[in-house]
């Protein structure tokens, strides 16, 4: 058959570099981030511009080299993050962040891996990707961004949706108990668990700082008003409103069992950091049960066994 | 340090040859997930793969699998999975992934029985089409069908190589009857093996475009802690990877992905043939069909009957210039397969009338006789 197409518009890479903003440069954050991305598509009220300055500050208070940071997401509102960062960065399919950021950080041994994604993202479509990764042990540093909900679609329910609250596919009130984050990512064996809310960004740095130093998988929940999406159907009010609940119903408890941190419709937030031990991570293990192994049995390669 | 070429003759079979065919192609990562009959893959993997300097890991299911190769090779690391036919379709989600991204790698799939869970420990060829079409949206892709171990090792190499060069993931098409077939396979010298090492960007930072599309060649792939700061995304992008979503960028992306095969085809399409020079009748075939249709063929003209075989290599994209070429001058094409009709429809499709087509199908489990396939071309004689 004759194929006939549309003509093409080639890419014109100064019309497209000119669209980037004269101002990129003018705030200090700006070197992190990619030029011509900002604005962003986050609506008014989401925290997720919270976090993304969080993890920008931890980056440069470890004066951790752009070069060696990696961000991989999902799909999802939070999946964006990884498009404005100014390095290496993977916007990957709906859940497999996590698989896709176990293949770089084992091929990278030498770059730290940031998994940035939501909570549906990370729990529903991904929740088995997570407990594996956090029972591998895999270095990679895990910020799940919680909303309570599936925003990017419009805001229908998720696997952190308290019960009785209302989404778009729960119009009367949900019916199914949520996960309570922490205590999977801990039972399934991060080295670092922790949770806070967008209105603990000094303590939200410090997570993040502490996770960047940690070897293995960490885990870190940052609660973030949804009031486009999650907020409206519940009565939430603005992003500001639901800062100023985080502020006063959070409750700070370092080191409390996690399975002690379940959220409920507009109940006490448990936050802290909650554990921080330390194990072996994958490559260790690795090295240390195969590759060792396999070397101290001398230079018998394959040749010549049973196939 | 293991060798990671195991020069010499061996007597393996066609699972054990594609791990040696990635190994000696320069794979150094590994993620799978067992299934039958592609198991013995993963397994030759695991013991090799440590010895070379090498990663192999298990992941919780194929779908990670897929995904984690992906990240490997953006890693820098050259990456393979294999599978079968369930854990084929779990992958699609992440194949089509790897195709939006230009992301080298290869995929083996050991063909068994389906649909769903099938004939786990039988033969089947029924994956030709999801190879094709499996993952939504458009694409070009290769798919290369070995009929042997020896060739489940050459065509593994190449597998590697033409990912390299057009910067996607690439199939091995092998079904259950190669892949747990024992014969000689002769691995050549380190220095006799063609590889292509990954086409490193030229240019800085600022003039570097990780997609760019106005040739028919991808880009060469600036990797993880390069400097470059390549933005990776399965969303419709333009040629620095930002995220683009309009119907003009869709345009040249989606064109992209699929010309960079199309307008390559000559150079990707392998095939044999077998007296098609003199034939009014001929055999197309792949894999293991295409060992038995050899025998008829060879039968048939021991006979004194102007039989060819056309023994397909390439499968994907479709020699169908070739097709088209030989149709105008035989009667039929008889096309033995494992399925109840896939590359016999692409075979009357390209001679387009000028010849009849004959599908002689088997739904999996056994391979045809060659009397079977006689008595199909028979029919024309």
């Amino acid at each position: 058959m004759r194929v006939r197409c549309r003509k093409l518009q080639p890419f014109n890479k100064e019309a497209a570099d000119d669209v980037i903003q004269k101002d990129h440069g003018l705030h200090p954050d700006d070197k992190y981030l990619k030029p011509g991305r900002i604005p962003h598509i986050w609506c008014p009220g989401c925290g997720l511009g919270v976090v993304l300055t969080t993890f920008i500050e931890a980056i440069r208070r470890k004066g951790l080299p752009v070069d060696k940071c990696a961000v991989v997401s999902g799909i999802g509102c939070t999946g964006r993050v990884a498009g404005y960062l100014d390095m290496d960065t993977y916007h990957t399919t709906h859940g497999r962040a996590i698989p896709f950021a176990t293949g770089l950080a084992l091929a990278k041994p030498d770059t730290s891996v940031t998994v940035f994604s939501g909570d549906g993202d990370l729990f529903a479509i991904g929740g088995n990707h997570l407990i594996h990764a956090a029972r591998r042990n895999v270095n990679i540093k895990v910020i799940c961004v919680n909303n309570f909900n599936f925003g990017m679609t419009g805001g229908q329910a998720a696997p952190t949706t308290p019960l009785e609250a209302k989404t778009s596919t729960t119009p009367t009130g949900n019916a199914e108990a949520p996960f309570n984050l922490p205590a999977v990512a801990h039972a399934a064996g991060a080295v670092y668990v922790a949770r806070w809310t967008t209105f603990h960004p000094r303590q939200l740095v410090h997570s993040i700082s502490q996770s960047l130093d940690k070897k293995g998988f960490t885990f870190i929940e940052a609660i973030a008003p949804c009031p486009t999406g999650f907020g409206r159907p519940n009565k939430l009010g603005s992003g500001l409103e639901e800062m100023r609940f985080y502020r006063e119903n959070s409750e700070i408890r370092n080191g409390i069992d996690p399975g002690l941190a379940e959220i409920k419709l507009r109940g006490k937030i448990v936050v802290g950091t909650f554990s921080d031990v330390d194990r072996p991570d994958f490559l260790e293990n690795y090295q240390n049960n195969v590759v060792s192994k396999v070397l101290s049995k001398g230079d018998k390669p394959g040749k010549g066994r049973a196939a | 340090m293991g060798k990671d070429v195991l020069t010499g003759e061996h007597f393996i079979h066609g699972d054990a040859a594609c791990a040696e065919g990635g190994i000696a192609a320069g794979c150094r990562f590994f993620a799978g997930y067992p299934i039958t009959p592609a198991t013995e893959v993963a397994e030759r993997m695991a013991r090799r793969l440590p010895e070379v300097g090498g990663i192999y890991i298990q992941m919780e299911d194929e779908i990670a699998s897929m995904a984690a190769i992906l990240g490997s090779s953006w890693g820098g690391v050259k990456s393979m999975t294999a599978t079968s036919g369930p854990g084929f379709s779990l992958m699609m989600e992440n194949i089509g992934l790897g195709m939006m991204t230009e992301t080298p790698c290869v995929v083996v799939n050991i063909q068994r029985g389906g649909p769903s869970t099938g004939l786990p420990t039988l033969v089947g060829q029924a994956d030709v089409m999801q190879a094709r079409w499996g993952s939504h949206g458009d694409y070009g892709c290769i798919a290369l069908v070995p009929c042997s171990p020896q060739e489940c090792f050459d065509l593994t190499v190449a597998a590697f190589n033409f990912s390299e060069i057009y910067r996607l993931p690439v199939f091995v098409l092998a079904d259950e009857m190669i892949g747990h077939m024992s014969e000689r396979v002769v691995i050549p010298r380190k220095a006799d093996l063609v590889i292509v090492d990954r086409p490193q960007p030229k240019v800085g930072k600022d003039k570097y475009l990780p997609f760019e599309s106005s040739s028919h060649m991808p880009a060469p792939m600036a990797v993880t802690g390069q400097g470059y700061h390549v933005h990776v995304t399965g969303l419709t992008h333009d040629e620095r990877g930002y995220p683009v979503i309009t119907d003009t960028v869709q345009e040249r992306n989606v064109r992209h992905l699929v010309d960079k095969i199309r307008r390559n085809a000559e150079k990707i399409i392998r095939f044999e043939t077998l007296g098609i020079e003199d034939a009014t009748v001929v055999v197309v075939a792949y894999g293991c069909t295409a060992r038995v249709a050899r025998q008829a063929v060879e039968n048939l003209r021991g006979k004194g009957y102007k039989v060819g075989l056309l023994r397909l290599i390439t499968i994907w994209p479709f020699p169908s210039a070739l097709i088209r070429s030989i149709a105008g001058r035989v009667k039929a094409f008889v096309v033995p397969e494992i399925n109840y009709g896939q590359i016999a429809y692409e075979v009357e499709r390209t001679a387009g009338g000028a010849a009849e087509v004959l599908l002689l199908a088997l739904m999996g489990g056994s391979i045809h006789s060659p009397e079977e396939i006689e008595e199909g071309v028979a029919e024309f004689l």
